[in-house]
């Protein structure tokens, strides 16, 4: 048993002689904080996401490889507001590696700082569906809000490698640039729609629906984290008839039957939106993000008309 | 050195060493986000000022003067266990109707080197400290270790409580191998090593250290009596949707009969197998699994040693977001009377009305040693609340 431990130690000390030109391990749960880390890092950072664009970023499988990738990170960014709470505590707990725990050098909670919306004012049960007590976690889907992260991550970046305070600058400067010019564009091609009424799946888009001025009408889901029923389908039929909302909006990684008959009797439009970096190919960074969901949602008005 | 070290790594393996958990029903630590200075910081380049965010307001939650003296008491949550049996059997006769275990958990942050999680299991009169642990989660050179009571580490099944389990009873070969329906439960030292691998294999050896006590299974007059447990648990990711588990456990444990005895001893042994598939789009509705244990058991007693073999292989199917079929077969020799074989078959169908509760049919046949034949039908209902647990994996 000695000698096991020992010949453990001996190769530990091997593996951690890292390489003088080490980059920042970045690992987070979500594509979208990865790839703003590595718009802010560049080749500085190594970025890696558990959660992959197209998956409920809720139900993540608590795999072993990802605590191995836990116990090498230098940062974790994560979205906070218990939307990883079903994962990744277990995985925190067993990466060995105690930077990245909350409270610790390498831990970004990424919500401190962003506009959260639907913040309980009241006592919430669980009467209400899959309720998130700190507030709606799908934030992200607000570019205001990217740029409170990438400010958030560049900071962090910076005080893990004071080397690369520069570049961390720089790249958000240029971050931050291309985002105002992008919401521009953005909020021009959306202004026509101000104030459309849309439904949704499942209740993940109140900071886009706020930043774009639409307006969510109602769900698919009749609680968050339930599965549509009949009764409350009929309900969500009468709705986008009475008040003629023109779209409903479902992520990728739903079941599209309903809302699909729901379009079919209704006459509105079932829109694909992806909420994540990731979630079809061509969504390589956080501006071809809205890119694509704004031209999804402009299209989908237009042909209407 | 590589060599060397990869050689006793092989050597733990084919020693049948086991493995280690992403332990069953470890739940949330204390989720209070840590506040820190809102993004006040002044950007480099100057954003449009309309579209700053206002400050965030405070956590709704648990703040506020009168809940202050609570901020640090542990997440709580209680999980019921309710069992109705129709059928017959006359060896394990479960009563019909019964609240067959309600499991208190408690769980928190100790201080920035630990955290304690405690399991109190209630069973109509009797309480029992089913864990209660300390996890050293900040120690360096990528050790964790566990002090305390804990589910010792012996195959995969044993690491998980019984409201986790794919099935609402045990398996035969931890009924008959491990002690009976609790499984093996020991008090003491639990030390893991995260072993370096290429890519991100997963490779994790676990030493173990009890009390040579465990109702059932060891039994400790002396107090020089121990028992051990080695495990060697090893994971990859076939694809982004697969992935494949496999663990080597070897366990060592006395059962003298009194302080006269001399101390004989039993020895386990156990490989266990899973195979998940989740295609991370569809992975609400679909997803399958299949696992299987081997155990081997050899006892030694007054009247010799007596080997006994078991196993079980069974798979899960998910149909839709809330349902699962399954299907499992069993076997298993008697560990103090090898020559005994137990076997069963079962299908099951279960359903989650939410992810805090479910509902779960299982039809059971066993067959027992000298003929003894049991259809039974099983139903059990189990629910949660308080603190959101993890899922177990």
């Amino acid at each position: 048993m000695k000698k096991i431990s020992a010949v453990l130690f001996a190769a530990l000390t091997l593996g951690l002689s890292a390489p003088a030109f080490a980059k920042v391990n970045v690992v987070s749960t979500l594509q979208d904080f990865a790839s703003i880390a590595e718009s802010i890092g560049g080749n500085r950072v190594d970025a890696f996401a558990l959660a992959k664009g197209y998956q409920d970023p809720h139900f993540v499988d608590a795999k072993p490889s990802f605590i191995v990738r836990l116990s090498r990170a230098d940062l974790l960014v994560v979205a906070g507001l218990e939307l990883e709470i079903g994962y990744l505590p277990p995985l925190i707990d067993q990466s060995r590696n105690d930077k990245i725990h909350a409270g610790n050098a390498g831990y970004l909670d990424a919500s401190v700082g962003c506009d959260i919306l639907q913040r309980p004012t009241t006592q919430v049960t669980r009467a209400m569906g899959d309720v998130h007590p700190y507030g709606n976690p799908h934030y992200w889907t607000d570019p205001e809000n990217g740029r409170i992260i990438a400010r958030a991550i560049a900071r962090k970046l910076s005080e893990l490698d004071p080397a690369g305070k520069a570049v961390y600058e720089k790249n958000l400067a240029a971050f931050e640039t291309k985002l105002t010019e992008k919401e521009k564009e953005w909020d021009g091609k959306m202004a026509p729609y101000a104030g459309t009424k849309v439904v949704t799946f499942h209740d993940s888009w109140p900071n886009f629906a706020k930043h774009f001025k639409l307006v969510v009408a109602g769900h698919v889901e009749p609680k968050p984290g339930i599965p549509p029923s009949p009764s409350h389908t009929l309900e969500i039929i009468n709705l986008i008839q009475a008040q003629k909302i023109p779209v409903i909006i479902v992520e990728p990684y739903f079941d599209s039957k309903t809302p699909k008959s729901i379009a079919e009797k209704t006459g509105a439009a079932m829109l694909t939106f992806y909420p994540s970096v990731g979630g079809v190919p061509e969504i390589k960074d956080y501006f071809s993000l809205f890119d694509k969901d704004i031209d999804t949602f402009v299209a989908a008005m237009k042909a209407k008309k | 050195m590589k060599r060397r070290f990869g050689s006793i790594a092989c050597a733990a393996l084919a020693a049948g060493i086991a493995f280690s958990s992403t332990s069953a029903a470890q739940q949330t630590p204390s989720p209070t986000p840590t506040p820190e200075p809102a993004a006040a910081e002044p950007s480099p380049t100057p954003a449009p000022a309309a579209a700053e965010p206002p400050p965030a307001p405070p956590p709704a939650s648990p703040s506020g003067s009168s809940q202050a003296s609570n901020y640090f008491n542990p997440s709580v949550s209680v999980i019921g266990n309710f069992l109705g049996v129709a059928g017959k059997n006359s060896v394990e006769n479960l009563p019909n109707l019964s609240l067959r275990e309600s499991e208190l958990g408690l769980q928190a942050i100790v201080d920035p080197y630990a955290r304690a999680d405690f399991f109190l299991s209630f069973n109509g009169s009797n309480v029992d400290v089913e864990e209660g642990y300390l996890t050293f989660t900040s120690l360096p050179a990528k050790f964790l270790a566990k002090v305390g009571r804990m589910r010792v580490q012996f195959g995969k099944i044993n690491t998980l409580h019984l409201h986790v389990l794919p099935w609402p009873d045990e398996p035969l070969p931890i009924v008959n191998l491990l002690g009976g329906e609790e499984g093996w439960i020991g008090d003491g030292v639990s030390v893991s090593h995260l072993l370096p691998m290429p890519a991100d294999l997963f490779s994790e050896l676990t030493l173990q250290v009890f009390r040579g006590e465990s109702e059932g299974l060891f039994h400790a007059p002396h107090r020089s009596d121990l028992a051990y447990n080695a495990h060697y648990r090893a994971y990859g990711d076939i694809s982004e949707s697969s992935n494949l588990e496999l663990g080597f456990s070897y366990g060592y444990g006395p059962n003298a009969e009194s302080t006269q005895d001399l101390t004989r001893h039993t020895r386990l042994e156990a490989i266990d197998a899973t195979f998940r598939w989740k295609p991370l789009q569809q992975g609400l509705y679909r997803s399958a699994s299949l696992r299987g244990e081997l155990y081997r058991s050899r006892r030694d007693q007054l009247d010799g040693r007596q080997t006994a073999r078991g196993w079980f292989v069974s798979g899960e199917y998910q149909l839709a977001k809330r349902w699962y079929a399954g299907a499992r077969v069993e076997s298993s020799d008697r560990a103090d009377d090898g020559s005994k074989r137990d076997t069963g078959q079962a299908v099951l169908l279960t359903f989650w009305p939410s992810e805090f509760s479910q509902l779960r049919g299982e039809l059971r046949r066993r067959r027992y040693a000298g003929g003894i034949n049991a259809t039974e039908a099983l139903l059990q209902l189990q629910f949660a609340i308080g603190a959101h647990g993890a899922h177990p994996f």
